[in-house]
């Protein structure tokens, strides 16, 4: 596997090509006209083409873009475009021979960079101050070894003990954390509104909630860490989970009730496919906030709590 | 994951020429994963019991005689081994020529009694043809295969049309056309001839009068012209004044323009029957004193069934009745607010539909023209209950989200003291926004359900929740008695 280093090496060298290119007095967009003259107008010919339009690089990895079938003269158009609208699978995008399309293929390249970016790269620190989120780290010093050992990634450093315990209100009712885990852009993307959506629900019904922050570097079970150092009834993270290549940006909830190190999985409740596609991230969060609730009532998460 | 549950549904159907009951089992499972934010769907409906095929019982020409029709009501229950408490949901449909409606309101007072605590009672020609198409199975049709399917429900004295293209209701229309428009001694005596019937043989030049025999050539003639209108209607002749001049009054027109063409037709009603077997030679044309075999022979031999695909659905003559038992009740998002679960069951609360721009207001912070709105429709209905009803957006901001809160718990202050604050979006937000409002009311229950349209003008049934309260079953209508 590719190293953070690595990865951001062969950006920087991609960027600074392209930024070379972009300075240079624009040696006739080579892409385009080669493309249009070699590609004959496709029916229906509203069909936006792919690369290159009006100086500006199409988001081949866009919803609209993707809703677009590149399969040549289907039996029937309408029924198509209503079976794709169904399906975030890569459906109606016809082929060349036994292969697929090279645009297929570019989507699929595409797609794929996309969910490693969200792997690799970090949460944007002005983002966690804007939602009030303190960052502490876990026994991961790098992306590596947060990749390669999850056990590590569920051990908060000494540092983080630290700072959690002086920053932190001791034995809440409920304790929320967010980590990246292997998702940044999901928490980018879900945390501003189902965070305060959370906070506020169970605020409404009486419980208390502890000081939320962020894990950098965290697998699930970290949450088992902090409930244990803050002495918290009912402990929820919000993570990031592994990308596929139809979205990036899904955050789960893993909810526990009188969470312990080293517990099997099944005590945790799970609110999963928090994201545009999936339950908003608004909505999410009034679930989660009234699940809370339902936890701490009875006592119990997971299989331990009657669905 | 819950067990499935299923509910008992009535249908009753009180119409021109025929009056008949079912009962159903509606099931309805949580079909989201383990892990996921729960789901709950209708995943069956069967039909467990059908009645008898009752004449309507009438008073005289046009009105229905309510005490009779209890009567066949209370007998179906008994012989289908159900009381009236064991029902949850239903509903009661009159329809028929529009004289009819005017005892409705007494006919449904006497079924009351057996109407069980949520069963709603309703007409109107354009929610009968779309419950018609769905009971006979032309709307799941054009679902699955998605086509564009039309339903043409020929009863006693209506054509209940609905178009349905993937599942959506396209199009709706009803006319005056029936097969108990004209009726007949055994010796072919005219007893009556209906406004519509009388037009549409004055357009043939064939002479009909009550009181005067009839011959067959002439009823066949009349038949064809109606025939023709339909096909009229249906955009497979130009249309003629006379089309419009059997529209039944207060019923919409069907408009194909910007549809897609139909590709497939269901008969339903009592006429279905005539158009799918035809008449076999020497057969008694007029079994039933009426020119019901008449009509159902000139549809089968006119242009409908060659120009489009001719299908037969699940049910016929009991399509509408099946579709008010099964097809009326629908399902509220699952994810939901209410704060008191004792203000359900409500019954015939009139909808107050946002416009984009007092929706956007109230997203943007700005509470009052939604309050204005609500002040208003308060004061021009004398009704004291309405709900809210909005399309919402999918993945609202919470600030935005708490904005609109705030504007409807505003909104909520021009209720009556401690009525209920009903809210309904379309969009998947009910809970957010049902939280975020009831944080900032007290002292008045506040409901927000989802996953519903609803537009101005509707009423809307609420059911007690169902699913350990996941959901609320809820029936929207168009018009209600009295």
């Amino acid at each position: 596997m590719l190293d953070a280093k690595t990865i951001d090496a062969i950006a920087e060298e991609i960027i600074a090509k392209m930024r070379a290119g972009e300075s240079a007095p624009a040696p006739a967009a080579p892409s385009q006209p080669r493309r249009d003259a070699a590609v004959p107008a496709q029916p229906p010919a509203s069909r936006p083409q792919g690369g290159i339009a009006q100086g500006e690089m199409e988001d081949i990895t866009s919803a609209a873009h993707k809703a677009v079938p590149t399969l040549r003269d289907p039996a029937d158009y309408d029924a198509l475009i209503r079976m794709k609208g169904r399906t975030s699978a890569r459906i109606g995008v016809g082929r060349c021979g036994p292969r697929v399309l090279t645009q297929t293929m570019l989507t699929l390249r595409a797609d794929h960079a996309l969910a490693r970016d969200a792997v690799f790269t970090d949460v944007d620190p002005a983002f966690l101050e804007k939602n009030g989120l303190f960052s502490v780290q876990t026994n991961c010093a790098d992306k590596n070894t947060h990749i390669t050992r999850p056990d590590l990634g569920r051990q908060l450093s000494g540092e983080a003990v630290k700072t959690i315990g002086e920053k932190c209100q001791k034995n809440p009712d409920v304790q929320i954390i967010v980590s990246d885990g292997l998702s940044s852009k999901a928490i980018e993307a879900n945390v501003e509104n189902a965070l305060p959506a959370i906070v506020e629900g169970l605020r409404s019904r009486g419980l208390s909630v502890g000081t939320p922050f962020f894990i950098r570097f965290g697998r699930v079970a970290a949450e088992d860490a902090v409930a244990e150092l803050l002495g918290a009834k009912v402990v929820c993270i919000l993570i990031g989970e592994r990308p596929g290549l139809g979205t990036a940006e899904s955050m789960s909830a893993y909810i526990c009730y009188d969470a312990k190190v080293g517990q099997p999985e099944a005590r945790r409740t799970v609110v999963s496919n928090i994201h545009k596609g999936g339950i908003s991230s608004v909505e999410a969060g009034a679930y989660i906030a009234e699940l809370i609730k339902k936890i701490y009532d009875a006592k119990a998460s997971g299989v331990e709590l009657k669905q | 994951m819950s067990d499935p549950k299923t509910i008992l549904s009535v249908g009753i159907d009180i119409g021109t020429s025929t009056t008949q009951v079912i009962f159903s089992r509606i099931a309805m499972e949580n079909t989201a994963g383990y892990f996921t934010i729960p789901k709950v769907s209708i995943v069956d409906k069967e039909v467990v019991y059908r009645s008898d095929i009752y004449t309507t019982p009438l008073l005289d020409r046009t009105r229905i005689d309510g005490d009779r029709v209890r009567d066949i009501v209370a007998a179906e229950f008994q012989r289908a081994g159900f009381t009236p408490a064991d029902t949850d949901t239903g509903a009661v449909i009159i329809t028929g020529e529009s004289a009819r409606k005017e005892n409705s309101a007494l006919v449904l007072e006497k079924l009351s009694g057996f109407a069980g605590e949520f069963v709603v009672s309703t007409a109107g020609p354009d929610l009968e043809a779309i419950i018609a198409g769905k009971g006979s199975g032309a709307q799941q049709y054009s679902e699955e295969m998605s086509c564009t399917a039309v339903n043409l429900d020929i009863g006693g004295g209506t054509t209940n049309i609905a178009l349905f293209d993937c599942g959506r209701t396209a199009g709706k229309g009803c006319l005056d056309i029936g097969g108990r428009l004209i009726r007949l001694e055994p010796d072919r005596t005219v007893t009556y001839i209906s406004p519509a019937a009388a037009l549409v043989a004055e357009s043939r030049s064939i002479h009909l009068r009550e009181g005067e025999r009839a011959g067959l050539s002439d009823l066949r003639e009349v038949c064809r012209g109606m025939a023709q209108l339909l096909e009229e209607c249906l955009g497979l002749a130009p249309q003629s004044a006379l089309l419009r001049a059997v529209q039944t009054p207060g019923s919409t027109w069907l408009d194909l323009t910007g549809q897609r063409p139909i590709r497939a037709i269901f008969f339903s009603g009592g006429v279905a029957d005539g158009v799918y077997r035809g008449l076999s030679a020497g057969e008694d044309p007029i079994p039933y004193g009426d020119i019901g075999l008449l009509l159902g022979e000139a549809i089968r031999e006119g242009r409908l069934c060659s120009a489009f695909r001719l299908e037969k659905g699940k049910e016929t003559i009991r399509a509408t009745v099946v579709g008010a038992g099964s097809y009326t009740t629908t399902l509220s998002g699952s994810t939901i607010t209410y704060t008191d679960a004792g203000v359900f069951p409500l019954k015939n609360v009139p909808v107050l539909k946002l416009s984009p721009e007092e929706q956007e207001a109230g997203f943007a912070g700005n509470a009052a023209p939604m309050a204005e709105r609500v002040r208003w429709f308060l004061q021009q209905s004398d009704s004291s209950r309405l709900v809210i009803a909005l399309e919402g957006e999918p993945d609202p901001s919470y600030p935005r989200l708490k904005a609109l809160a705030a504007a409807a718990a505003q909104a909520a202050g021009e209720l009556p003291p401690e009525a209920p604050l009903l809210l309904v979006v379309e969009s998947d937000i009910a809970k957010a926004l049902g939280q975020a409002v009831a944080a900032r009311l007290t002292g008045r229950p506040v409901v927000a359900l989802d996953s519903i349209h609803v537009d101005q003008n509707d009423y809307m049934d609420l059911g007690r929740p169902l699913m350990d309260g996941l959901v609320v079953p809820v029936v929207v209508k168009t018009l209600i008695f009295g």
